[in-house]
């Protein structure tokens, strides 16, 4: 039965989005921890951890992230543990972000001089101190726009999650558009939700750079 | 029994040997200033004494304890040995009263309060009271370099090393940061400062030590070894930085 796409899909749409915007909340959340963890092995004085957070970082950054999603999602079950999509997807944009968000962020922590960890410790500051009275303080203004810019990629990578059936905004129009044979008019609407999310991000981390960078 | 003991010192970066064998001993209250063209060592030596460079071979004793020992906790240490840098070093995203109170609230578990009137205190000694909540880019370079000798002074240090805290400074500003050293100087700090201001050195140095490749070349009382320098290179030195 082909039906018209009209308004109640449009709606539908709309409301499939926020499974969009709810992926990309648990991945970026998942991202930060192990991201921001990566970032801190990185820069440490203690060769094993550094060449680990590197190596994890070259591996997950040289493999394509459908590729995670189907590992996770087709692979995990052969092992033994069984994911629903939801999950799968959670922990794959997680691998996945945290390599791109460890690697932005590493570059934040080593653009503050040297000298200002020198300060720390010569005041008696422990290196965990340092980092986080002294280091991440300052990094985090050199960190905002590339992350901000992070973010409008991981809004847009979720729509993958629909080749393991996760239901988002994707998913949803691939459905919409085989139930109404209206493939141009459902993506061009699925395109303009995604800009609608993204647009306000991106200028956003236009701004922000603008003011960090009069700042300096 | 001497606040420092440094025993044939010797350090290298790669094939580059910055130290080669320097011995010096300070006692409590001296005043040491470090003299010696670039490349000398000076500096190096002076960040071997808090343990922020390694040293290959000797040993570098503070108030008895061991610098260059993997059992000793630095962070104990430099809770007693300030450290002055030529380009302050502050940190930028905090205040005044934030840069000075920073370390006595986390390492030393001051209440906050208890930091706050601190850091009153050790901004009065250097002139700087009404500039507690100010940022370190809203004042000029010999302020910031006495807010970074305040922040030193909060945690109450029993030793002070001063890495040429005047040579980032415009000429004119230098004068006001030589001055708190001054008054640091009288109260009986022990300090060590590697320097270009010999007329500092001569007026409150109580002793001169001049380095030359890696080497104590020449040292001994302030006056004495600037006005009659025994060795050609220092002889050679001084005429270059006097005139």
């Amino acid at each position: 039965m082909i039906r018209e796409f009209g308004l109640i899909d449009v709606m539908y749409l709309i409301a499939a989005a926020r499974w969009t915007i709810a992926l990309t909340a648990v991945a970026f959340a998942g991202s930060a921890v192990l991201g921001l963890a990566l970032a801190i092995l990185r820069i440490l004085p203690i060769a094993p951890l550094r060449w680990f957070s590197a190596t994890y970082i070259q591996l997950v950054q040289g493999t394509p992230l459908l590729v995670w999603l189907f590992l996770i999602f087709f692979g995990l079950p052969l092992a033994g543990i069984s994911v629903n999509p939801w999950i799968a997807a959670a922990v794959a944009f997680s691998v996945y972000g945290s390599a791109f968000l460890g690697e932005i962020w590493r570059g934040a922590l080593t653009s503050i001089a040297r000298t200002q960890w020198e300060a720390g410790a010569s005041l008696g500051l422990s290196l965990a101190e340092q980092l986080r009275y002294v280091i991440i303080p300052q990094s985090i203004r050199i960190a905002i726009p590339p992350t901000v810019g992070f973010l409008v990629q991981l809004i847009k990578n979720t729509s993958l999650a629909a080749v393991i059936g996760f239901v988002e905004l994707t998913r949803e129009g691939q459905l919409t558009a085989a139930g109404t044979y209206k493939p141009f008019a459902v993506y061009i609407t699925v395109a303009c939700i995604y800009f609608a999310m993204c647009f306000p991000l991106t200028q956003w981390s236009r701004s922000l750079e603008r003011k960090l960078d009069v700042a300096r | 029994m001497s606040l420092v003991e440094i025993q044939d010192v010797s350090k290298s970066y790669g094939t580059n040997q910055v130290l080669k064998g320097v011995s010096l001993d300070i006692a409590k209250g001296e005043v040491v200033a470090v003299i010696g063209r670039s490349g000398s060592g000076k500096s190096t030596l002076l960040r071997c004494v808090n343990g922020l460079e390694p040293v290959q071979a000797g040993t570098i004793r503070v108030n008895g304890v061991k610098v260059n020992d993997p059992a000793t906790d630095l962070r104990r240490l430099r809770q007693e040995v300030g450290i002055v840098f030529q380009s302050f070093n502050l940190f930028p995203h905090l205040s005044v009263a934030d840069n000075i109170t920073l370390a006595p609230r986390v390492v030393k578990k001051q209440r906050p309060d208890e930091a706050r009137a601190v850091a009153r205190e050790v901004l009065a000694r250097v002139g700087l009271e009404d500039k507690l909540d100010a940022y370190p880019a809203q004042l000029s370079g010999g302020q910031q370099q006495r807010v970074a000798i305040a922040r030193s002074l909060a945690m109450r240090p029993k030793l002070m090393l001063f890495d040429e805290v005047t040579s980032a400074l415009d000429p004119e500003l230098t004068g006001e940061v030589l001055k708190v050293l001054e008054s640091v100087a009288q109260e009986g700090m022990t300090m060590i400062l590697v320097t270009h201001e010999m007329g500092f050195a001569r007026r409150f140095g109580s002793r001169v030590v001049f380095m030359h490749e890696g080497r104590i070349h020449e040292e001994g009382q302030a006056a004495a070894v600037l006005a009659e320098p025994k060795t050609p290179e220092l002889k050679t030195f001084l005429s270059a930085v006097l005139h």
